[in-house]
């Protein structure tokens, strides 16, 4: 989020699209009944399902899934149509008047450069005519055609109320209120909030959805001031800190990147990560990158990272493809060109598109390592459940250590919620038999192996005996020696930059955040947003203050909120070009004629003056992007592109089969459904429960009790077409799989007319398998396509095509 | 925080004062004897509280455990009631169908208690001893990056890559534990590494 759920009590107008908050986040969604019952906000929800947060909304729009692009086109079209923009803050703030390169242009649904051979384009042309000076080419008019305002404009224009419904099944008037609805915030006096969730993410063009509701919201002036924003609800409970700490193949902590093999040495790396400011007086906080990367080598190697051997940059692997995220390793293992796999609290043969692929690629594998507090599918892949795993274990080759980990109520240590804020968190329960930490199993892992190299030598061993394991307890680290790592410590003193007599943080003490790293070795910190976070004023992710100044919803002293205790980013952009909010009844911060003060953390240099310094301090522009130059693989805009398996063909562009830069492996291709297949007609759907949490809740037994048994929800029409009885069993089958389920039919869900013709909607969720205490029962899983969104490789789980029909009953 | 008297522990006693000097006034002095006899105990009165985070989705929930003995003094430690944290800024004392469940999790019957092993072929796990089962994965581990690890690509440049061994990493453990698992896993040259943040 760039907010937080607290904050969502500050919104005039809620928008839940690719999410169900009321269903997913409970407990958060009650912060959207604080704005509609004290504020009088609204709530508009767009969904394929009619859901419980479209239950209490003001507005329910259903859409056909995997259409939100269109949808969300449709909406900016609408938007610049009829003057619904914020100008102040789009010419101040965004790239509208940056002028972009000749050559760049988008025709029949492909942008410049595309390579049909590769799925992937030369992006050359996706960029700013630079100036003499050095600098990107504006024009404050907006007059030059070339400028991106006019661009995106030209870009929208296909996308009319007409061809939304079209494309997205909308009826025409609900789509309309939902555009008026929107175009009112676009005044200064007025916020609205994004919640999204999975719902855009599972796509093959997820991150493009994200992007079209952030570019909505930078026109209407959303982004950085309280009530508005990106709000992510995310999934696990620390799912934000996995990303943020880089637990990720092409990752380092805090979003910098690991090395690919063309960058040779430290230089050659640094110097695609160098961030010059692209306009006068910019920021351009990137321009910090080596201090940040060379603190992270410290912590790592410590002594070992010298200035001689480059911070020990060869000790990092260096990739040869754009990453090797789990669509790629199933894939690799099913060639068999994988030895072993770890499952650190991860259940893949349920959370991992077309399981049969997933079962066949563990299978030849030599050995399987799963760490867990429970007993997972993954963890018995090879053991036979019938029909609920049908393998047959003495043709499974692969050895399978499952190793019991402890829960939450019996570790210690910090989450990072969707808010951005690291909570600590407390062991109250002793572990059950010998379970163990999950600190002190990866420690023993890493103790073993070393002696393992330390014995008897082998490949490379440097970069594991050097690495800097100084804990107390060599077997287990504690929470708080991480943390503090985390942080980041003064290995020699540390001066201000501006002022060398004044000492930042004494030699070997922590540092109190990320301003007073340095790149020459004489800092370390594991992960520097986080830096602040356990500093020498104590634990602050343990602070339990509760104080909310003017009840602004910030809670500055709660936890710790990264980026140094920031609660809303970008938070200088609730202020005008003079440093005055744009809303004073919803002031975050503001210039006081020396500097920023007010509620939160000013997202900007403190000294930083409002018209000289942009607000978006991370992009060398100080602006924000409304084309987002070559950083996005499918384009600098999005586009409407149809899931690889759809009912419809794409109307925008008929040659274009699903996002044309999306990574599909060799044999895939041959197992998704043809566009509006007739042996698969129905446009099927994942979705979670109130009462259940992914495949852990199955083994509580509430929870099991609450909802004890897996089904499918299909329309009264569908049901009707198909002589589907309610609580009937039925068959659902795609290209890749076959499950059974109870059907449960329902007002909920109606059938789409896209273009047309009706569309039915069939819902699966996703929370069964065979272990638990629930019944036995499938996911989507069985049946989605292997195939991921073109930028982050998230699997398409929200829009596939199946068949159904009526079976009789299991056999009791 | 464990310290401090709880809300219930304060209300529990404050409550049961008032009843029985209110009862005492009115004349009812043996009743109110047999009175407190009846009363149960107040359960929590004598647990320990420990302040958590609900570990399902990403609101996360405060949440208050209390549990019999206390792990801070070296006890054994019971988990016999979880509930919302009233003073927690986000949930305010409320959980959804998941959190007010999480006691069912701490004691689910599919809990994990052993490491267990699985051998080629076999249809059965078998226990195993955490030393057993650590020195095999170290064994398995080294032997397939001795065999695999690719110190320089075809072009000479130094590349210090496995990719023959992966790792899925668990978004529900804490920042603390990834740290720790990112240096463990990324010094061994592994970039098969993801976690659920990408599905």
């Amino acid at each position: 989020m760039t907010n937080s759920w607290t904050d969502i009590k500050n919104t005039d107008l809620v928008v839940i699209m690719g999410g169900n908050a009321a269903e997913a986040h409970p407990c958060g969604f009650k912060w959207v009944t604080e704005a509609k019952a004290n504020r009088g906000a609204r709530l508009i929800v767009v969904d394929p399902r009619f859901t419980r947060s479209a239950s209490v909304a003001d507005l329910y729009a259903p859409i056909r899934q995997g259409t939100d692009i269109a949808f969300l086109l449709g909406v900016i079209n609408y938007c610049i149509q009829n003057e619904k923009v914020q100008w102040d803050y789009v010419k101040a703030f965004t790239n509208a008047s940056y002028i972009v390169k000749d050559g760049f242009a988008y025709k029949d649904g492909l942008f410049t450069g595309y390579d049909e051979a590769k799925r992937d384009y030369d992006k050359s042309t996706w960029d700013y005519v630079i100036g003499v000076d050095g600098y990107a080419v504006v024009d404050d008019t907006l007059a030059n055609p070339r400028c991106v305002w006019n661009l995106l404009k030209a870009h929208v224009s296909v996308y009319t109320p007409e061809m939304v419904v079209r494309i997205c099944g909308t009826p025409k008037d609900k789509f309309l209120k939902v555009a008026e609805m929107i175009g009112e915030c676009s005044s200064p006096s007025k916020a609205m909030t994004s919640m999204y969730a999975l719902g855009w993410t599972q796509h093959s063009k997820g991150s493009q959805n994200i992007r079209a509701m952030a570019m909505l919201q930078l026109i209407l002036g959303n982004i950085g001031v309280r009530g508005g924003g990106m709000n992510a609800l995310r999934g696990h409970s620390n799912i934000q800190g996995l990303t943020d700490v880089g637990l990720m193949s092409n990752l380092l902590p805090g979003y910098l990147t690991l090395p690919n093999e063309k960058e040779v040495d430290l230089e050659t790396y640094m110097s695609t990560r160098g961030f010059k400011p692209l306009r006068p007086n910019q920021m351009s906080y990137w321009q910090n990158y080596r201090k940040f990367f060379v603190s992270f080598q410290k912590a790592m190697w410590g002594p070992a990272a010298t200035p001689e051997n480059d911070f020990a940059y060869d000790w990092l692997p260096k990739l040869d493809v754009s990453g090797y995220d789990i669509l790629r390793a199933f894939e690799l293992m099913n060639q068999g060109k994988m030895t072993g796999y770890f499952c650190q609290g991860f259940n893949p043969l349920l959370a991992a598109p077309n399981r049969k692929k997933v079962t066949e690629s563990l299978s030849k594998l030599k050995y399987l390592v799963t760490m867990d507090p429970l007993d997972t599918e993954t963890a018995r892949f090879w053991e036979n459940h019938g029909e609920f795993n049908d393998v047959d274990s003495s043709q499974i080759q692969t050895e399978v250590i499952q190793l019991p980990s402890t829960c939450f109520a019996e570790d210690e240590g910090s989450l990072t919620n969707s808010s951005r804020w690291l909570q600590w968190h407390w062991p109250g329960g002793t572990p059950p038999g010998e379970a163990r930490t999950d600190n002190w199993i990866m420690a023993q892992i890493h103790v073993r192996l070393k002696e393992l190299y330390r014995k008897e030598g082998g490949a490379f061993p440097d970069p594991i005996v050097n690495l800097d394991w100084a804990y107390a307890d060599a077997n287990e680290p504690t929470a708080e020696e991480l943390a503090k790592e985390i942080n980041g410590k003064a290995l020699a003193t540390v001066y201000d930059a501006a002022d060398p007599t004044k000492v930042l943080a004494e030699a070997g003490k922590l540092v109190p955040g990320f301003a007073a790293l340095r790149d020459d070795g004489s800092t370390s910190s594991g992960c520097w947003i986080y830096s602040g976070c356990f500093n020498e004023n104590g634990n602050n992710m343990a602070r339990r203050d509760t104080s909310d100044p003017d009840e602004t919803g910030t809670y500055p002293k709660w936890t710790f909120s990264w980026p140094a205790n920031r609660r809303i980013l970008y938070n200088r952009a609730s202020a005008d070009l003079n440093g005055k909010a744009w809303d004073p009844s919803r002031k975050v911060i503001e210039w006081d004629g020396a500097k920023w003060a007010g509620y939160d953390v000013p997202d900007i240099a403190p000294s930083a003056k409002p018209a000289d310094v942009g607000p978006f301090i991370m992009n060398p522009e100080g602006v924000s992007r409304l084309f987002s130059r070559g950083m996005m693989r499918d384009g600098p805009f999005p586009a409407h592109y149809e899931p690889f398996e759809s009912p419809v063909g794409n109307l925008i562009a008929p040659k274009v089969r699903g996002n044309p830069a999306a990574r599909v492996f060799a044999g895939d291709f041959e197992q998704f459904a043809e566009t509006a297949s007739a042996e698969f007609p129905y446009a099927a759907t994942s979705y979670r429960l109130t009462e259940h949490f992914h495949y852990w809740t199955k083994h509580v037994r509430v929870n099991a009790v609450l909802q004890p048994e897996f089904f499918v929800e299909i329309s009264e029409e569908l049901a009707a077409e198909k002589g589907i009885t309610k609580g009937g069993w039925v068959r659902v089958w795609s290209k890749r799989g076959s499950i059974q389920a109870k059907a449960v039919v329902t007002k909920r869900i109606k059938p789409l007319i896209c273009d047309g013709k009706p569309v039915h909607v069939v819902g699966i969720p996703l929370h069964w398998g065979f272990t638990g205490a629930a019944k036995k029962g499938f996911g989507p899983n069985s049946l989605t396509p292997f195939v991921g969104d073109a930028n982050i490789e998230t699997p398409e789980y929200k829009a596939f095509l199946v068949n159904i029909e009526p079976i009789a009953g299991p056999v009791a | 925080m464990n310290m401090e008297l709880s809300r219930r522990q304060f209300l529990g006693a404050a409550g049961a004062g008032v009843a029985a000097t209110a009862l005492g006034a009115l004349g009812f002095g043996e009743i109110e004897a047999a009175h407190a006899e009846a009363i149960r105990a107040f359960k929590l009165v004598s647990t320990t509280e420990t302040r958590n985070t609900c570990p399902y989705c990403s609101v996360a929930c405060g949440v208050i455990m209390y549990s019999k003995g206390d792990r801070k003094k070296g006890e054994r430690a019971e988990i016999i009631h979880i509930e919302g944290d009233t003073d927690h800024p986000t949930n305010r004392g409320t959980l959804c169908p998941k959190g007010a469940a999480l006691l069912d999790f701490v004691k689910s019957e599919t809990r994990l208690k052993y490491p267990m092993i699985r051998k080629p072929g076999s249809d059965r796990f078998e226990r195993v001893s955490w030393d057993d089962a650590l020195d095999r994965i170290a064994r398995l581990m080294k032997d397939d990056r001795d065999a695999n690890f690719i110190q320089k690509n075809k072009d000479g440049v130094t590349v210090n890559r496995w990719i023959t061994t992966g790792f899925l990493a668990a978004s529900a453990t804490t920042n603390e534990t990834a740290w720790e698992t990112y240096k463990v896993v990324r010094s061994a040259g592994m970039l098969v590494f993801d976690n659920q943040a990408r599905v």
